[in-house]
């Protein structure tokens, strides 16, 4: 049976160059991240932000990598070493395994030979997106219930939850784009927005795959996995060092990852508005522009909203976001079926 | 989003002996308010009601949203009010006229004569007892002071001041002054306690003054 079809391969070599590209420019993009949200808190609050370190503090980021990489590894004695170790592991692979289905253009000619401008194109974008991210919940899950203590475990036991609940919305959000665009493929996705950007038909979709991907990134206002105040940093209490270091950096992928794709499907990808058609090279700037913007808006509820409580986290992922996101896809499903 | 209001558990009221307030009880729920008790209603506390945001559910959500993107507009306009940090290594907070840091020593303006006479008055005043000073008699070949007597050692250990001012205030000749100056940590205990001359020469004013309207 088949399950899956890749749209367009390339030769081997070139998935392997791909692939280390794709991994390299996610490891950079992290700092950039992790710097511009340090920044935009400070500048939100009336302060500065980071500006020791290097020009405008532009080396912060590596003097926090370099100081949680030359910390000792330890571990409480209530954990379970192998779990413990390779919880973190799960948290990257997967926040970098999701990267690679996000396309920063099209196909271009680089030195005669045709390459896709993303890691792979499968036949079932989104599924294998919710598929990183189901994997994903383990490295959270295990990463608490392994460091044998209680906050950790309750921090993973608020995010197992939170995970589930939101999930079924963020992914009957993109239904309506699904049935609209009648392909699961991502660049397929672009493709057909060529002529309007899904961000406009698709508003009530567009929010609740934002507020989602919120929930499931665990960010403010949805950070009760992490809530520094009362689970003391939650599923990553006992962690330090490398692999405290690994989490951080799936947290902020994982908010790359999420921006990457509300890029693509709610914000037309690598296209431009009124019909501009730059050159190929364009095609990626427009892209991490556009994630910029995403980002931005995450950083922006970071600083605005505070954090919800636990019933009210439940009650408006069951009660307020799957409606809304199933009347959504309803109605999207009608609108196309008696337009067609 | 629910909000459930949470009033303080009121007492429970009193319950008479024959278990009226069981729940196999015939007898339907003394629903009467208890003087006592004034607005408690006794369901309320038992029962719990999710409600939609105030006013209503579609309003209320509307409400919800609306002060949501309130919030989101309030964070946003601060970027744009701009920092209020005071860089301080590099811009110092500025400090009012009877900011009381560290003392200086004065001397007459016209003979460069030293205005401590030695009485000692200000280590009296002292309630950390960080001033020591020992008086010695002027002479007609070495005149160090305008008095009878000057101060041969006077010393002020800043580790243990608590920059009261009582000395400036015990100070008959206006000898001793609070200055300007705050920055006075050091590595070590002993570079804290300052001699005469330290005191005395012209210190290097860091603090910046405020204006009077400031």
């Amino acid at each position: 049976m088949l399950l899956a079809t890749v749209d367009y391969a390339e030769e081997w070599w070139i998935q392997v160059i791909k692939a280390i590209i794709i991994f390299a420019i996610a490891l950079q993009l992290v700092p950039v991240v992790l710097l511009a949200e340090r920044k935009l808190l400070g500048r939100m609050q009336n302060r500065y932000g980071p500006n020791r370190v290097g020009p405008f503090g532009a080396l912060q980021p590596l003097a926090d990598i370099l100081k949680l990489l030359t910390k000792e590894q330890f571990r409480p004695t209530t954990s379970v070493g192998v779990l413990f170790a390779v919880a973190p592991v799960i948290s990257i692979l997967t926040a970098c395994a999701a990267f690679a289905i996000i396309p920063f253009g099209d196909t271009q000619n680089i030195f005669g030979t045709e390459v896709g401008l993303y890691g792979i194109d499968v036949s079932i974008g989104p599924l294998y997106l919710f598929a990183c991210g189901a994997i994903a919940f383990y490295g959270i899950m295990l990463g608490g219930w392994s460091s044998g203590s209680k906050y950790s475990f309750l921090g993973s036991m608020r995010g197992a939850a939170q995970l589930i609940s939101y999930e079924v919305s963020q992914g009957l959000a993109l239904v309506g784009v699904i049935i609209t665009a009648q392909t699961l493929s991502l660049t397929g996705i672009v493709h057909a927005q060529t002529g309007m950007w899904f961000f406009i038909p698709q508003v009530v979709g567009f929010l609740i795959f934002l507020v989602a991907g919120f929930a499931e990134t665990n960010r403010a206002p949805f950070d009760l996995t992490e809530a520094d105040a009362e689970l003391v940093g939650g599923y990553n209490t006992e962690y330090g060092g490398g692999r405290f270091a690994s989490y951080y950096f799936a947290e902020y992928l994982n908010v790359l990852v999420v921006a990457g794709v509300v890029a693509t499907i709610f914000l037309g990808g690598w296209l431009l508005p009124f019909g501009i058609h730059p050159p190929g090279w364009v095609d990626p700037i427009v892209v991490l522009v556009k994630m910029g913007i995403v980002t931005f808006l995450f950083i922006w509820a970071r600083a605005t909203l505070p954090r919800l409580r636990y019933d009210q986290l439940m009650s408006f992922g069951w009660k307020v976001l799957l409606p809304l996101a199933t009347l959504n896809a309803l109605v999207t499903a009608i609108i196309v079926v008696a337009t067609d | 989003m629910a909000d459930t209001p949470h009033s303080p558990a009121p007492e429970q009221p009193p319950r008479d002996a024959t278990g009226a307030a069981g729940p196999a009880s015939e007898q339907p729920l003394d629903t009467r308010v208890p003087e006592r008790l004034g607005e408690w209603r006794p369901a309320e506390d038992v029962i719990e009601v999710v409600r939609s945001p105030a006013p209503g559910a579609s309003r209320g959500t509307w409400r919800t949203f609306r002060e949501t993107a309130r919030g989101l507009r309030t964070t946003f306009g601060q970027i744009l009010a701009g920092p209020t940090t005071v860089q301080y290594p590099e811009e110092k907070v500025a400090v009012f006229p009877r900011f009381r840091g560290r003392h200086k020593l004065h001397r007459f303006e016209d003979s460069g004569l030293e205005k401590c006479v030695g009485c000692s008055l200000c280590a009296a005043a002292c309630p950390a007892d960080c001033i020591r000073v020992v008086a010695a008699e002027n002479t007609p070949q070495d005149r160090v002071s305008a008095g009878e007597r000057y101060a041969a050692v006077y010393e002020i250990n800043l580790a243990q001041c608590i920059f009261c001012g009582y000395c400036e205030a015990a100070c008959p000749f206006d000898a001793i002054t609070m200055g300007h100056d705050y920055e006075l940590s050091d590595y070590d205990r002993e570079d804290l306690i300052f001699t005469k001359e330290m005191l005395l020469a012209e210190a290097i004013e860091r603090a910046p003054l405020r204006n009077e309207d400031e």
